[in-house]
């Protein structure tokens, strides 16, 4: 399997049990992430891809159900392994994971060095056998990732650290046990601008040094701009279009994407937004998720959710235009 | 940390003056005249105005305040009418009963009550949480001497397993007294068969004065496992492959605890007031009959002992509360 992609979901489809009826929170879920690559997926709050992260590593919340699809790490399919075999083969081992908020992922009344440590020891690589390389591996990570007097922090509290800090210890921790694949959830939207920048300077560098793919999950295509090789965009818990990112910021097809596009403060005119809002899962629109507030939609797309199809090589799109946007020009 | 606990210590002094001054006004305003009830029933006007002057009670407040406070420094409480023995000393013999059963009872509590509480919340609202649920409000709700007596019945008489009452077997000798707690004192003199006495008299008192705050415990533990488990940092950690075991049972029970924890400080005093009722029941040896008895004679003296000696005893069991959450949790340590 060593020419499978490092990460691949096909056509998953994941629905939420709540107080008011079945949410339907993804639907026709497609991406693929091939090794050493940074994949953005982008799409405003609500759209499904924390949902999706969580889907991967296996984590998501009992009320949820993953109705079909496919979640394959270098070519074995993760759903059909037991939480156990996810717990002890693939969660921190092979997948790192780095969360939104570090100010709230670290447990405050444990050290860094119990917190981040512990993985090690259960996940331990053969290279690391005794709690003494384990140690200096971290503090080696540590090094890396820029925290000054790396020993000394290992015996630290969380507190006790800024949000850039805390972050870079998430990503030190991320990469600790030496995954394949580091799910990132909005990693920088709770640091400020600056540190912002740093943390995607690093994360890049880090990327490439480890030969570590990536899945960024962003609302923000200037931070895909700066970081990723490739994008998926989704809207409403549906993956609409999927590309190189140069190509995909440069031609977007989707009409989704376009009117996102438009919303970015660096290329509108003032503020524009997307008429209308995003639909609630517990009752999606039919077909393609988008018509309701799509100025191109015509009766076809209520009725078919169109499949994701190749536009041009490598950029797919999930719309019944895309075919007719070549043809008129659009 | 050694900052933290000394400040713990200062923070105390005005707790306990506020006692001394609440309990010296406490005997001068309760209904029952104390020369009066010292004097006896058939005594004359002038026979108790002859004890109101021998005792004090007769000399202006600031000056009763100075005397009281010179007698409770030097531990001198005067004699018990009742049982005409310094109360002091009365204290003394009867205290360790009293401490050995509470702080049993709190342990049970404690180490029963947090994994009950922890199986709760993991299980919430299946099985395990419902039942849990129903024991716990049964563990409030039930009375203890009703309790005391149903497990009276079953074990001791019926099934012969426990003894009925007592603290130990009047044939066995105790060891000497160096804790006053039988369990201790029978292990450091190595007489094994004492502790295994002790221990069987202890089982069915301290289980049945546990109960309150075992339910107690277990429903903050459960509300406190609860709350941890909706953290972000619960989410990454089991997306850093932390196994369920270590997930649950270090890393978020340690976030849960501190609720629970408070509480222990605060059970402590309803535990000893609860344990009036079970040494009654058990014939136990401890203060709280003591007091019972105290309080039906009006015999002043002993029930300002005790109040004086359960409050300092409650004080001091906060400071180590507080110096737990502060091990706990580091934030709480460098608050101060």
């Amino acid at each position: 399997m060593s020419d499978a992609a490092l990460l691949e979901v096909r056509n998953l489809r994941l629905s939420v049990r709540t107080d008011e009826g079945i949410a339907q929170i993804l639907d026709h879920v497609e991406l693929v992430l091939p090794h050493g690559h940074i994949l953005g997926v982008v799409g405003e709050s609500g759209c499904g891809k924390s949902t999706l992260a969580r889907a991967v590593l296996g984590i998501v919340p009992k009320t949820a159900t993953i109705e079909s699809g496919e979640i394959r790490l270098e070519g074995e399919d993760m759903l059909r392994l037991s939480d156990r075999e996810m717990t002890e083969r693939v969660r921190g081992r092979r997948i790192g994971f780095i969360p939104q908020d570090p100010y709230l992922a670290l447990n405050p009344v444990f050290t860094i060095g119990s917190q981040l440590l512990s993985p090690l020891r259960w996940h331990s690589p053969p290279t690391l056998r005794t709690e003494r390389e384990r140690r200096g591996h971290l503090v080696s990570l540590l090094r890396r990732v820029q925290i000054p007097e790396p020993e000394a922090v290992l015996e630290r509290y969380p507190h006790q650290f800024s949000g850039g800090q805390r972050q870079r210890l998430m990503i030190a921790g991320a990469l600790a046990c030496g995954p394949s694949l580091v799910i990132a959830d909005e990693p920088t939207t709770a640091l400020d601008v600056t540190t912002q920048l740093q943390i995607l300077k690093l994360l890049k560098s880090l990327t490439e040094e480890f030969g570590i793919g990536m899945l960024f999950v962003t609302h923000d295509f200037g931070v895909v701009a700066q970081l990723c090789d490739s994008i998926t965009v989704m809207y409403a818990g549906q993956t609409v279009e999927a590309g190189p990112t140069r190509e995909v910021l440069a031609d977007p097809r989707h009409p989704y994407t376009r009117a996102l596009l438009a919303c970015h403060p660096d290329r509108s005119d003032g503020l524009t937004g997307i008429p209308g809002l995003v639909p609630s899962p517990l009752a999606p629109p039919t077909g393609c998720r988008f018509t309701p507030r799509c100025t191109h939609a015509v009766e076809v797309c209520s009725r078919r959710t169109p499949r994701f199809v190749s536009d041009s090589p490598g950029h797919l799109v999930s719309c019944r235009l895309a075919d007719e946007h070549r043809k008129v020009g659009l | 940390m050694l900052r933290f606990v000394l400040r713990r210590l200062l923070l105390v002094i005005p707790s306990l003056a506020g006692l001394l001054v609440m309990t010296f006004f406490l005997i001068r305003v309760v209904p029952a005249d104390p020369a009066a009830a010292l004097a006896g029933e058939n005594a004359t006007p002038a026979q108790v105005a002859e004890i109101r002057r021998q005792y004090g009670l007769d000399q202006p407040l600031y000056v009763q305040f100075a005397v009281y406070l010179g007698q409770v420094a030097r531990l001198d409480f005067g004699e018990s009418a009742y049982s005409r023995r310094p109360v002091s000393l009365d204290i003394k013999l009867r205290l360790p009963a009293t401490l050995e059963l509470t702080v049993t009872a709190l342990l049970l509590a404690t180490l029963l009550g947090i994994p009950l509480g922890t199986i709760a919340a993991v299980h919430h609202n299946r099985w395990p949480d419902t039942l849990l649920r129903i024991l716990s409000v049964g563990g409030i709700a039930v009375a203890a001497f009703w309790f005391a007596i149903e497990l009276q019945l079953l074990f001791a008489m019926q099934l012969d397993w426990l003894p009925l009452r007592g603290r130990m077997s009047p044939g066995l000798t105790a060891p000497p007294t160096l804790s006053g707690f039988l369990l201790i004192d029978s292990l450091l003199a190595g007489r094994l068969d004492a502790f295994r006495d002790a221990l069987r008299h202890l089982v069915l008192p301290a289980f049945t004065l546990s109960l309150g705050g075992l339910a107690t415990i277990m429903r903050f533990t459960r509300a406190g496992v609860l709350e941890t488990l909706q953290k972000d940092f619960v989410t990454y950690e089991r997306a850093q492959g932390f196994p369920p075991h270590a997930l649950i049972w270090k890393f978020v029970l340690r976030n849960s605890v501190v609720a629970a924890i408070t509480q222990i400080g605060l059970l402590f005093g309803s535990t000893i007031a609860g344990a009036v009722v079970v040494e009654t029941i058990f014939d136990w040896p401890g203060i709280g009959f003591y007091t019972v008895q105290a309080i039906l004679t009006a015999d002043y003296k002993v029930m300002l002992a005790v109040t004086l000696l359960i409050g300092v005893i409650y004080a001091l069991v906060n400071i180590l509360v507080d110096v737990v959450h502060g091990l706990i949790d580091p934030r709480l340590r460098e608050r101060g």
